[in-house]
């Protein structure tokens, strides 16, 4: 049954394994209650039990709440701490990556969304998720006319692979400075992953905004011996500008990225290489924000 | 946005509807297109502009089109636009859209965006514009239109500009014809059934008639049409249910017959002989069933869409996918897998050895990887296991195997649909996509089919499937429905058909939701449109499911209700369509008496060439049947669910091949028990000995489980069965010695065959397949932790080899390589247990730290795999077997395994392995892979090849411009 109001008991097969888990790490104790956390769920949607199992495991209250139930007002969005768009291909992405869900959420919860993150409640876009937020507008100046966005990959392929990311340190965003300069390997499985601009100037003025928040590395980076991707593939998979795997909203309240490090919660999904490098300290940095 | 807009428009008072053009700055495909037309030969195209059309009837204003434009259809950074008729060009344009009634889910999106946006009304169409730039005449438009832009099966094309097409309505429907059957002569039988495209020999059609002679009236259409697709080698396995008669010819001339009371009874026989504790289901429902853990069973299943894929690779692959997930969706499982498992026709095949009317290997294969890829990836389910063969045996006729694992509550499938219930369909709408699938694919292909086989190719809708699936497990969960089957062959007609077999059903047509208008009642009935779902639902329960139809935008239909009249009973409105009784639509068809034949081939040793061994390696290496598929798996999501442990690449560079896959489903991280899937086909073998076909097939899918950690002692089994035309006793002896083997493999390797599926009539133009035999394997591995891969992992490390090499070389890849000729199959092997339940003990206890499984080109190829995926040399003697280098390097017998392991446990594993397998060599940090050859021939020089150039051959790179295998 999928968790449409904020009822975290009520049992669900894909996550109430969870409790006493022993090839998973344990859910981050902490004496404050776990923040309510909104996963939302559009048809197509389909990360969003990942998403919520990395929440869980950050120390967050997730819940998964369709889109339909947001819209038709059986759930309210301000109950919850925080906001999380997970990856899939929504509403089938027929009309371009995220577009229709973009559309959906300029159309019915724009206000709520732009509150949200006026009021310092995290959003996290994942994916399909950060092709939804981006095309909205939610990562832009308000009413600016939009000079970035994500497009098909360069080889004109879907491309599933792992990379290497780092946090970016010099992003404005607050509530990813906790974890800045962080490496984390994950995977990318995405179709309209590249992050293209106007012209070459956007993407200087992106890095000089401290809008960039997440870089693909070269696939030999380690702790203390990062090197950016250089364009090159595969280290970079989709031909992003400058590297850019993820960016933030001017206030950097809002976070995208393409890469899933929902898929890198434990040592054990990590294909090998050096340990370390999971993707749980994004979710943690995200709950702690949420508190 | 740069835009030309020409000013006020309007696309609704004039009734012609507006164009609207997106053009990509840099788009992607263009490049590709004009590889793929260098491919055809079309030297003069340079480049290519691709734009997406988009035409919108509607009553909108300039202010509506400038909204849609900005807000949906066009990008301000990467796309340009144009409204109103296109630019004039000096180049050659064409534009290519989808014929009327195949499934647009662009243009029904666009329609719901408008909604969205709370525009008009509006009926959208999308088309497709290339303008090729270049130097080309005619003749390489149109080949290029043809052969690479536009698939007449499914699409149009046009120079220039396409006029837009609307799904149109057809005239009214609600005819229920009557067909004339009583006095029909056996010529005027067969015709009929012929006509009709029925599939129906004259001992079903006398059936039929004495039936209805006896209720002394004609049958409608659609009770002709629901016998004939309910009584199709499809949908009924006629040949694995028949009375069949083998005469085994042997190589000298002794004629043993055996009798079967039915192939398909003798496979489930030995699952019952065997009866393990952990089997819940074994061929009885739409997919098989085994336990996982305390709380969760798994069920799998393996399908197969060829005929479609040959018309239609995209669209046959795509629903081919969406087809088998529903399969396990029937079983009230969770999908959370998907395998896929390809044959093609060599993908450099010359175009003058094409036959007419058959798409070239490379668009085949081109067509069934992206069928494949955007199904999956849009349901959400890791693709991660597989295989691709290339052999000239499926130039016409490619193999399309799609699997799907599932994952539920134990005792969760209810199988009780009681009187009362009602017939809920949910999902996509009804259109007359698909009519006559199942008896379509129990008839051969030829030149012609393409053009007659319009209506049963189809393109999936995985969004909609999609929300079916959140629909089914959620009402699982509450425990809304009494029964659950898919609509797969036959539609309507099967599942209400199947669900209702032993109560009786009543439907009316008429409130079924459609696709357009104008379907005749038999065609509602009949249509295989993807993605619906039947369930049987309790009265008080239907509203409760609505409520979970709306959340996911999944559309719900209450179709009648299950009666207990022994009758299926079919109305629209208040005509009467069908009126069958159930045990006649069910046990009226008779059995059929078969024979087969198989004559062995008399043996015939070839004789080995001379070759150069470290050339042979690497050609081995760089065939495409053994070469690297990353350009294929890569446009698969193979990690969401987060639960991939075992990978389809492993290595340093994540670029050596994985053995099986290892799964760990959401939802049981409570515990360290993972899943692990793999599969064993080998075309090659079978067409010398398809019994040994069967022994090889399972022990290689058997081999790659144990290499990746799982319990060979606890194994599952599945069958795929694609074969000729069985009523030609050649085909079905081939058939029955392969069942025969999969009989004395489930025995010998004590595996159960728990799921199986045939496919028959895989001949184009008269010429049969080679008999293809897939086997898929699900194991557990105790731990995800002992989950290791192919790749070699450091310096200084062992390698071991488990097994005895062979002597023959028949239906090895060095032999088809060569032109050898020998038709001597290595042996099975004999008592398999004793060595995978010795290997596996040595990876539970964490002594092998990699693991890889010698198939095709033997122990060689096998090594460099090993050394290729970890950036490490080897240095190893393996055992000959004769005199010949060649055959020590390259031949396939089964049974073997390399391991790779720390010096440190030489004497463990020395003790626990005895006589099973040896020390071979070890690691080397010297990036050579160098191979010696002891016995007879010992003391020449080692084989050596440069690591760069194997992983060169093995990856592609360098190679071919695309990279591709």
């Amino acid at each position: 049954m999928r968790r449409c109001e904020p009822s975290p008991d009520e049992e669900d097969p894909r996550t109430d394994a969870l409790e006493e888990g022993t090839c998973e790490n344990s859910p981050k104790e902490d004496a404050v209650a776990a923040p309510p956390i909104l996963i939302l769920h559009s048809p197509g949607t389909n990360r969003d039990a990942e998403a919520a199992l990395a929440v869980k495991l950050a120390g967050g209250d997730p819940s998964i709440v369709s889109m339909n139930d947001l819209r038709g007002g059986a759930v309210s969005m301000s109950g919850f701490a925080a906001l999380l768009l997970p990856g899939g291909f929504s509403y089938g992405d027929a009309l371009g990556a995220g577009t229709r869900l973009a559309l959906e959420l300029r159309t019915w919860l724009y206000e709520e969304l732009a509150g949200a993150v006026r009021s310092g409640r995290p959003v996290l876009g994942i994916c399909n998720g950060f092709q939804a937020l981006l095309k909205s507008g939610l990562l832009g100046e308000p009413r600016a006319p939009r000079r970035v966005t994500l497009t098909d990959n360069a080889n004109g392929r879907f491309e599933c692979r792992w990379v290497n990311l780092r946090v970016e340190p010099g992003c404005r965003s607050g509530w990813l400075s906790a974890i800045e300069g962080t490496l984390i390997r994950c995977p990318v499985a995405h179709g309209e992953g590249r992050v293209a601009v106007t012209d070459p100037e956007v993407a200087r003025t992106l890095e000089d905004s401290g809008l960039v928040a997440f870089r693909y590395l070269s696939g030999d980076s380690h702790a203390g011996g990062e090197r950016v991707a250089g364009g090159q593939y595969p280290a970079n998979p989709n031909g992003s500008v400058a590297d850019i795997a993820g960016l933030c909203d001017p206030t950097g309240t809002a976070v995208g990225l393409m890469p899933h490090p929902e898929d890198h919660v434990a040592d054990w999904q990590r294909p090998g290489g050096p340990p370390g490098g999971q993707g749980l300290a994004l979710f943690e940095a995200f709950v702690d924000a949420a508190r | 946005m740069p835009t030309n807009h020409p000013g006020k428009r309007s696309g609704g008072d004039s009734g012609v509807p507006v164009r609207i053009q997106v053009t990509s700055s840099d788009d992607p495909r263009a490049g590709r297109i004009v590889e793929g037309a260098r491919h055809l030969g079309v030297s003069g195209l340079v480049a290519c502009r691709v734009s997406r059309v988009h035409y919108l009837q509607g009553d909108l204003s300039a202010d509506d089109i400038d909204r849609l434009c900005r807000e949906v259809l066009a990008d301000p950074v990467v796309d340009q636009l144009v409204v109103g008729p296109p630019e004039t060009t000096p180049h050659p344009a064409v534009e290519v859209a989808p014929r009327p009634g195949v499934t647009d889910t662009e243009a029904r999106e666009l329609e719901r965006a408008a909604a969205a946006l709370g525009l008009p009304p509006v009926r959208a169409s999308t088309a497709r514009r290339y303008e090729l730039i270049g130097d080309l005449d005619g003749a390489a438009v149109s080949a290029v239109s043809r052969r690479l832009l536009a698939n007449d099966t499914v699409e149009q094309f046009s120079l220039d500009s396409i006029p837009p097409s609307f799904d149109t309505p057809a005239t009214a429907g609600a005819r229920v014809e009557s067909v004339g059957l009583s006095g029909l002569a056996e010529a005027d039988l067969m015709s009929l059934s012929r006509e009709r495209l029925l599939s129906l020999d004259l001992a079903e059609m006398r059936a039929i008639q004495e039936h209805f002679g006896r209720e002394g009236r004609d049958p409608t259409d659609a009770e002709l049409e629901t016998l004939a697709q309910t009584w199709s080698e499809h949908c009924m396995h006629k040949t694995f249910r028949a009375r069949v008669r083998l005469e085994h010819i042997g190589a000298d001339g002794s004629v043993t017959v055996a009798h079967y009371d039915g192939l398909l009874a003798a496979l489930r026989t030995v699952t019952e002989e065997l009866d393990p504790p952990w089997l819940r289901s074994a061929f009885d429902d739409n997919a098989g069933i085994v336990a996982f853990d305390d709380d969760f069973d798994l069920a799998f299943k393996v399908e197969t869409h060829n005929h479609p894929s040959a018309l239609e690779p995209f669209g046959g692959a795509n629903t081919g996918i969406g087809g088998v997930v529903r399969d396990v969706m029937g079983v009230s499982a969770r999908p959370i897998a998907c395998t896929d498992v390809l044959c093609f026709g060599p993908p450099d095949l010359a175009d003058r050895d094409l036959p007419p009317g058959v798409l070239h290997p490379r668009r085949v294969r081109d067509g069934v990887v992206a069928g494949i890829g955007d199904y999956g990836n849009k349901l959400g389910l890791p693709t991660v296991n597989g295989a691709v063969l290339y052999d000239e045996g499926y130039i016409a006729n490619p193999l399309v195997y799609c699997g799907a694992l599932g994952l539920l509550p134990s005792g969760s499938h209810p199988t009780d649909p009681g009187v009362g219930d009602r017939i809920i369909a949910i999902g996509g709408r009804t259109g007359r996509d698909g009519i006559h699938g199942a008896t379509f694919s129990s008839a051969g292909m030829d030149e012609a089919t393409a053009e007659q086989a319009g209506t049963v190719v189809q393109i999936g809708d995985p969004i909609t499937e999609k929300g079916c699936i959140e629909v089914v497990e959620e009402a699982r969960d509450l425990r809304l429905y009494h029964a659950i089957t898919d609509c797969g062959a036959g539609g309507f007609s099967s599942a209400v058909g199947e669900m209702g077999e032993h109560l009786g059903a009543e439907v009316d047509l008429a409130g079924a939701p459609l696709k357009y208008e104008g379907l005749e009642p038999w065609e509602i009935w009949l249509s295989e449109a993807q993605e619906r779902m039947v369930m049987a639902v309790p009265p008080g329960d239907v509203e409760t499911l609505r409520r979970l139809c709306d959340r996911h935008d999944v559309e719900m239909t209450d179709l009648g209700s299950f009666t207990g009249t022994g009758r299926l009973v079919v109305r629209h409105g208040e005509t009467p369509v069908v009126d069958l009784p159930m045990d006649f639509l069910h046990g009226g068809v008779p059995r059929r008496e078969m024979v087969g034949r198989w004559a062995d081939p008399a043996p015939a040793p070839g004789r080995v060439p001379d070759a150069d061994p470290a050339r042979l390696v690497l050609d081995l290496l760089s065939h495409p049947t053994v070469a690297s598929k990353e350009a294929i798996v890569r446009t698969y999501d193979h990690e969401v669910r987060g639960g991939t442990v075992g990978r389809p690449f492993v290595g340093v560079r994540a670029d050596g091949p994985g053995d099986g896959a290892v799964l760990k489903p959401l939802g049981t991280w409570g515990h360290d028990m993972a899943v692990a899937l793999a599969v064993g086909i080998n075309p090659r073998i079978g067409r010398l000995d398809p019994w040994a076909m069967a022994l090889h097939a399972i022990d290689e899918a058997v081999r790659n489980l144990v290499a990746v950690g799982a319990d060979p002692g606890r194994v599952a089994l599945l069958d795929n069965f694609c074969w000729g035309d069985p009523t030609k006793p050649d085909r079905l002896g081939s058939l029955v010695r392969a069942v025969e083997g999969c009989l004395e493999g489930a025995r010998r390797y004590r595996m159960p065959f728990i799921s199986g599926k045939d496919s028959l009539f895989n001949e184009f133009a008269g010429e049969a397949i080679p008999g293809t035999l897939l086997i898929s394997a699900l194991g557990l591995v105790p731990d995800l932790h002992w989950t290791i891969g192919s790749a070699l992992t450091r310096t200084g490390h062992d390698l071991w080899l488990v097994g005895e090499p062979s002597e023959r070389l028949g239906g090895s890849l060095v032999d088809d390589l060569l032109g050898i000729g020998d038709r001597l199959v290595p042996p099975a092997v004999e008592d398999p247990l004793r060595r995978y339940l010795a290997v596996h003990r040595l990876i539970a206890e964490g002594s092998v730290t990699a693991a890889h499984d010698v198939s095709d080109g033997g122990v060689a190829a096998a090594v460099a795999e090993m050394a290729v995926g970890g950036r490490l040399g080897v240095d190893v003697t393996v055992p000959a077997p004769g005199e010949s280098v060649v055959v020590a390097l390259t031949n396939e017998a089964p049974g073997r395994l390399l391991l790779e392991s720390p010096r440190a446990r030489r004497d463990r594993i020395a003790t626990r392995l005895g006589s099973l397998g040896r020390r071979i060599g070890g690691v080397t940090a010297a990036p050579y892979i160098r191979i010696r050859v002891a016995g007879p021939v010992a003391g020449l020089e080692p084989v050596t090849i440069e690591l760069d150039a194997a992983v060169r051959a093995f990856t592609g790179r360098g190679r071919s411009p695309d990279g591709r295998p």
